[in-house]
């Protein structure tokens, strides 16, 4: 494969660690702009940003940063910034140490790197505190002091191991806007999150992962599109389960509806929620049922996760 | 491809290099690490075993006010035995495993290892300049050492002692201490860095080279070459009695010449660097952030 300067490219990549799978087959290319890969823990999310990082190797496969791969690191980490989830520090660092010396290693020399140390702590608002000790930071300050790191050379990928952990309200959304911008710019952003509802507002696409593979892969808007065409569940708790269910049976959206081991429960599959909670209405004021609660099952963005992954947790 | 071919090639990648970046990376490396690992409350076991002797020479110089005409050559041999005997044997061999296997093994341990791996630093470069700061910070400790050993040696001795240093072997006999120390900490140093690459606990492999020092000598000569104590014990500047423990130290199966002794153990403290080199590109960040 030639790799493409612009993309980010995973060309079936699978990690092993001895023989418990990292991720498997990996297969995706990723252009410019806000990519977040969600999972739950232990999904491969970090595993996947290690190889693309070179912190770890691929068993199979082969991974290129804009045509680059790790083992040009003078070339690989100019472009290439990596705030990671590991929160430990060097002993006795400050914050704004810990920032300088790796961009003197980057070759900056002493003014250039103090420079770039300023605008990194200013944008990462920590220019109050750098003088601090890391070790008396609060988990939030440590999470925005990697940050800085991470976006002190002015890399093209910016990598982001749950970057939003620890964050308060205000400090979250500073972050997120700080990836807006860096984004804007023409630059790759990769965030990792297991809550999909924290990344789902500034991803231009997602990769949904879980037990090691990628489930589903995308602009945002398709995986939607493949989440809205999912059957909605409804549960509805009433007096006559089975009359309920034959009378959603008889609807041509309605997929499945199942009489739950409490026998006064029904859970509904269905393509139109609009038009069965017509007939519920229909059903109710008919008093052929009564009805005690109606509950959609999975209304919310874990559902909407839950489909892609699968109950099992394996590939959907 | 001809051999012709393949040097012309070599020749073409070696002048590719960006080797002013190299040295300027080296050399911050260098900064960073010391100023992080010298001065250190963690080091303070190291500081106990380069001042141990200091410190039992000092209680000496107090206590000891008997001065006899044959004490120089007494005292020699006394400073003889505490450089070959404690520090090369026991003092530089502990304080390298501590400070050379935690350069990359305590990063693991600490977890921070990643920091050094996302820099645009290529990873024998790393290699290079973490060896040189533990060349460093043990250098600076035990020349230190082995400097005031020397100093309150000779100074407890008054005027004959001043003769002995400056106008008898007193200063060829520290320079060869200076010397014999720098290259012990050079290749244990090599030796340590390299077995923390190659096992997650070095204690064990430390162990055992501390055996295969110890019966070296007894082994052919292009054997005894792979031991560190082989080239030093050929470059102290006084030769130990024979017989009681010292023995251990002073079987010398074939005598070699000092250069070739510096040499020797230059080529096997590169020997092993380069091959720390090549074990580095094994080594991943395995651990976890829980």
């Amino acid at each position: 494969m030639t790799p493409d300067t612009r993309q980010i490219v995973f060309d079936n990549v699978s990690k092993f660690y001895g023989e418990v799978l990292g991720v498997n087959k990996v297969n995706f290319s990723l252009e410019p702009g806000i990519t977040s890969l969600v999972g739950p823990n232990g999904s491969g999310k970090t595993t996947l940003m290690n190889l693309l990082t070179g912190l770890i190797k691929p068993s199979h496969g082969a991974i290129y940063v804009l045509g680059l791969t790790p083992q040009q690191p003078i070339h690989f980490f100019r472009q290439v910034g990596y705030c990671t989830q590991f929160d430990s520090f060097p002993p006795g660092t400050n914050g704004y140490d810990f920032i300088y010396w790796p961009l003197r290693l980057h070759g900056f020399g002493h003014d250039q790197a103090i420079k770039l140390t300023n605008e990194a702590l200013e944008r990462a608002g920590m220019a109050q505190v750098a003088r601090r000790r890391v070790a008396g930071y609060s988990k939030g300050m440590r999470q925005r002091i990697r940050l800085a790191q991470a976006i002190a050379h002015h890399p093209s990928v910016l990598v982001l191991d749950e970057p939003l952990n620890g964050l308060d309200p205000m400090a979250r959304s500073e972050s997120i806007a700080l990836f807006e911008a860096i984004a804007k710019q023409g630059m790759h952003v990769i965030i990792s999150s297991h809550i999909l509802e924290e990344v789902d507002r500034i991803s231009d696409r997602v990769v949904l992962m879980s037990s090691g593979y990628v489930v589903a892969e995308g602009q945002i808007k398709e995986v939607r599109r493949e989440v809205r065409d999912h059957p909605m569940q409804i549960l509805v708790r009433c007096s006559n389960a089975a009359k309920l269910a034959s009378a959603a049976f008889e609807l041509d959206h309605v997929v499945e509806a199942k009489i739950l081991n409490d026998g006064q429960s029904v859970l509904v599959r269905t393509r139109d929620a609009g038009q069965f909670y017509l007939l519920l209405n229909k059903i109710v004021s008919g008093g052929l049922v009564e009805v005690d609660a109606v509950a959609p099952a999975d209304d919310d963005v874990n559902s909407i996760y839950q489909y892609l992954i699968g109950s099992d947790g394996g590939p959907a | 491809m001809s051999i012709q071919e393949s040097v012309v090639r070599a020749q073409t990648t070696l002048k590719e290099q960006p080797w002013r970046l190299f040295a300027s990376q080296i050399s911050v490396l260098v900064r960073n690490e010391v100023r992080r690992n010298l001065f250190t409350r963690r080091r303070i076991w190291v500081y106990l075993l380069a001042l141990i002797p200091v410190i039992i020479i000092l209680i000496h110089y107090f206590w000891d006010k008997n001065i006899s005409p044959s004490q120089i050559e007494e005292d020699t041999f006394v400073l003889a035995g505490i450089v070959q005997l404690y520090y090369l044997r026991l003092g530089i061999f502990f304080a390298c495993m501590g400070i050379f296997t935690w350069l990359f093994r305590g990063e693991m341990v600490e977890r921070t290892l990643h920091y050094q791996f996302l820099v645009p630093v290529r990873k024998e470069v790393l290699v290079v300049g973490k060896f040189l700061a533990g060349a460093v910070i043990s250098i600076v400790l035990f020349e230190a050492a082995v400097l005031v050993c020397f100093f309150l040696t000779y100074s407890r001795l008054g005027l004959a002692g001043k003769s002995y240093v400056f106008d008898g072997p007193g200063l060829s006999q520290l320079g060869g201490y200076v010397l014999v120390t720098a290259l012990a900490c050079l290749g244990f140093g090599a030796v340590f860095l390299a077995l923390s690459l190659l096992f997650k606990n070095p204690i064990i492999p430390g162990a055992m080279l501390m055996g295969w020092e110890a019966v070296a000598p007894i082994f052919p000569s292009w054997a005894q070459r792979l031991s560190v104590t082989f080239y030093l014990k050929h470059l102290c500047p006084v030769k130990l009695p024979v017989d009681g423990p010292m023995a251990i130290f002073t079987i010398v199966a074939e005598p070699v010449a000092p250069f070739i002794a510096v040499f020797g153990l230059l080529c096997l403290t590169v020997a092993i660097l380069v091959l720390s080199c090549f074990l580095i590109h094994r080594l991943e960040v395995t651990y976890t952030a829980e």
